[in-house]
């Protein structure tokens, strides 16, 4: 395998020996976790831990759940309530669960915020990036299908809106829209077949990590200055890296536990915080909520959604030149998609040779300004149809779109980087000056 | 590095605030309702239900709010569950049995047992109260991101009260049905009449019966009847948030000890 130089499992007993020429599969754990990696891993590093922690928990509390949950649109609701008051310990599998689910964004948000940040997206890394947003996608139709099963009012709406964009899609909507239900509204053939994906798509997440971990063990991780581990000999390479274990993963742990903190106490003392009243009513295809609103990880993008209405003139002109093939509707939907996509696509718009935000002065205050876009969606997307919020939300949504493709392929022309360090090594030690009494440090000797 | 560090803090910041705005619950119609923060003894980390005035909530709910309300999903038998209303099983049995069931093995009705659930109430077309409490957020402020309800709660055991409190005396008719109005309601006009009055029941435990006690007592128990396993909740929440501290202190120094070396650069 390509990749920094490092150590190789070498079996030593006679029975290691033995399975290694069968299957090496020790060989590969070994190089797995012994991976190279940057001494210089600020606490933005921690999050695919984090991450790969939420996935664990998520598929075991979920695979309990499903044990003692019953897919039918008539008891769908009580099982839940079977589940919260009769399962041993359901109440809490229930809600590490739901919950589980918004730690799952809040760090997925951190991590890609974090690529955005120190340019992890860029070459060699945009095969890492693009598995990271398929993954994100995932998620995304995972989280979506799940809520439905509690069969609550909030579930019932917020499927009804969601497959509604499917529905707007030109010349096949309607046949997509029906293929997802299952017939022609939310019903039944809907709920069997959300819980069978939810349970399936997890699975596919899985395979993609290893992907995704596979893809940066190959490139190495990128770092804060987004200068390059040196390559040239293992000695070499291990003045830039510490062993992933135990440096990064006892760190990662660490980080971990506090999260848990946080996480525990919102479990245990506000465990429905982060959820919509309205789906602890039973669904009720004959009464509409007041407002439909999506889980809040959802809003940043409901908000780009419904910020394209008829009486915007960019929607009216698309519609126009398309002879209205792309209507409001549709146009919302596409930009919903594409505000995915442009992030997606980000290794490709990005111009600028320096990777690392640290050096791009410019690029610090965009971003800055893209961090606060991204709550002000969200808050957005909370709030009514309705002025001042739908000005706001196409202003907001036109940033979100200007960064990714103006701000970004301008800057790598216009923006002036400060000099970065020749290597790790000379940031890390910038950083971790030794202790008076250790001497005067050799001159560091750049690689390349 | 120092800028860096900032942006670094900023990003972390970010993380915070969103999980802190994460939650938008708004009103199921507009803000023109007053929802009252009453204090209730469950509330906070530590906060625990008052056995007592659970069970006066019960009575409450068995005398007045159970003529139009049922509370299908909670089974009779949870009464003598601890941590809630903690009665003993003769008295959980003698409870059931004020309730009729309609038993479809037998085709008739029979008097419940405790393992039934509370009836289903259908003919007064009232909404089931099992839920109830999980089900209304009382408060939604400030400018509709639901952070106050980090200090506040939620506030479904205050808005019970507050809506049973908060009737004015007016009322209107339309189409033939009378609305009246109330501080509480969202649109403030609701086809309930107000249930109570002050001094409807008379609390065993000689509480005082006035309205404002009846309306905080019968949320508490709904609050229970939502969320019965709320005091187990909260204990291993209260473990889990100790031990974790701990490990993460533990975590800490050997995070520590394990980097010292690398970073003074000891050769």
């Amino acid at each position: 395998m390509a990749g920094i130089p490092h150590d190789h499992y070498k079996p030593g007993s006679k029975g290691e020996k033995w399975l290694h020429r069968r299957l090496p599969i020790v060989g590969l754990l070994y190089d797995t976790i012994m991976l190279p990696t940057p001494k210089n891993l600020n606490w933005m590093w921690i999050w695919g831990a984090v991450l790969t922690f939420c996935l664990a928990l998520q598929i075991i509390t979920g695979i309990v759940l499903a044990m003692h949950y019953t897919p039918h649109v008539d008891q769908a609701f009580a099982s839940v309530e079977h589940i919260m008051r009769n399962v041993n310990g359901g109440h809490m599998l229930r809600y590490l669960h739901a919950n589980g689910a918004s730690l799952f964004f809040i760090a997925v948000y951190a991590h890609i915020f974090r690529g955005l940040y120190y340019g992890s997206y860029k070459e060699p890394r945009e095969v890492t990036w693009i598995i990271g947003m398929l993954i994100y996608v995932l998620m995304m139709a995972t989280a979506f299908m799940g809520y439905v099963l509690p069969w609550g009012q909030m579930s019932f709406w917020g499927a009804t809106v969601i497959t509604g964009l499917f529905g707007a899609v030109p010349f096949i909507g309607d046949a997509l829209q029906t293929l997802l239900l299952g017939g022609p509204a939310v019903d039944n053939a809907t709920l069997n077949r959300f819980f069978s994906l939810h349970y399936l798509l997890p699975f596919l997440i899985a395979g993609l990590v290893i992907v995704h971990i596979w893809a940066f063990h190959t490139t190495g991780n990128n770092n804060p200055t987004g200068v390059e581990v040196r390559r040239g000999s293992k000695e070499e390479a291990e003045k830039d890296t510490v062993p992933f274990w135990p440096y990064y993963i006892i760190k990662d742990v660490f980080a971990l536990a506090v999260i848990m903190v946080i996480f525990f106490a919102v479990v245990g003392f506000m465990p429905n915080y982060l959820g919509h009243p309205d789906n602890y009513i039973e669904a009720n295809p004959l009464a509409t909520p007041a407002h439909i609103v999506p889980e809040w990880y959802f809003l940043p993008f409901y908000a780009i959604l419904r910020a394209f209405t008829t009486d915007v003139w960019v929607v009216q002109i698309v519609s126009f030149l398309t002879g209205g093939i792309i209507d409001a509707k549709f146009f919302g939907v596409l930009a919903m998609f594409g505000a995915i996509l442009v992030m997606a696509i980000a290794p490709w718009l990005d111009t600028s040779s320096v990777r690392s935000a640290r050096y791009r002065p410019m690029l610090k205050l965009w971003f800055a300004i893209l961090v606060v876009d991204f709550i002000l969606l969200m808050w957005l997307g909370a709030m009514p149809a309705e002025e001042p919020y739908a000005s706001l939300s196409l202003i907001a949504s036109a940033y979100w779109f200007a960064y990714f493709l103006v701000i970004l392929p301008l800057l790598g022309v216009l923006e002036k980087p400060l000099p970065q360090p020749m290597t790790i090594e000379e940031d890390f030690n910038k950083s971790h000056p030794k202790e008076a009494n250790a001497g005067s440090s050799p001159t560091e000797v750049p690689a390349e | 590095m120092i800028n860096s560090m900032f942006v670094g803090k900023t990003i972390l910041n970010f993380f915070v605030a969103l999980s802190l705005t994460a939650t938008f619950s708004l009103a199921a119609g507009g803000g023109d309702n007053y929802v009252k923060d009453y204090k209730f003894s469950f509330e906070g980390p530590l906060g625990s239900y008052d056995q007592n005035q659970l069970q006066r909530g019960l009575k409450v709910y068995t005398e007045i709010c159970s003529a139009c309300h049922g509370l299908k999903y909670v089974p009779i038998r949870t009464l003598g569950d601890e941590g809630g209303l903690g009665y003993s099983e003769d008295q959980v049995r003698a409870y059931a049995e004020n309730y009729e069931i309609f038993d479809p093995e037998l085709d008739d009705y029979r008097p419940a047992k405790p393992t039934d659930h509370f009836p289903e109430v259908v003919d007064a077309g009232a909404p089931d109260l099992s839920l109830m409490a999980k089900a209304r957020a009382g408060f939604h402020g400030p400018m509709g991101t639901g952070i106050n309800q980090f200090v506040k709660g939620i506030g479904g055991a205050e808005y019970i009260a507050s809506l049973l409190a908060g009737y004015t005396g007016e009322e209107k008719e339309e189409f033939g049905t009378v609305f009246y109005e109330n501080t509480a309601y969202p649109g403030r006009w609701i086809a309930m009449a107000p249930p109570l009055y002050g001094e409807d029941v008379d609390f065993d435990d000689g509480h005082s019966n006035e309205l404002k006690y009846e309306a905080m007592d019968v949320a508490a128990f709904l609050t229970w009847a939502a969320e019965p396993k709320m005091m187990a909740r909260k204990h291993v929440g209260f473990r889990a948030v100790l031990f974790l501290i701990l490990l993460s202190a533990l975590l800490y120094a050997t995070n520590k000890t394990l980097w010292a070396p690398i970073k003074k650069r000891a050769a």
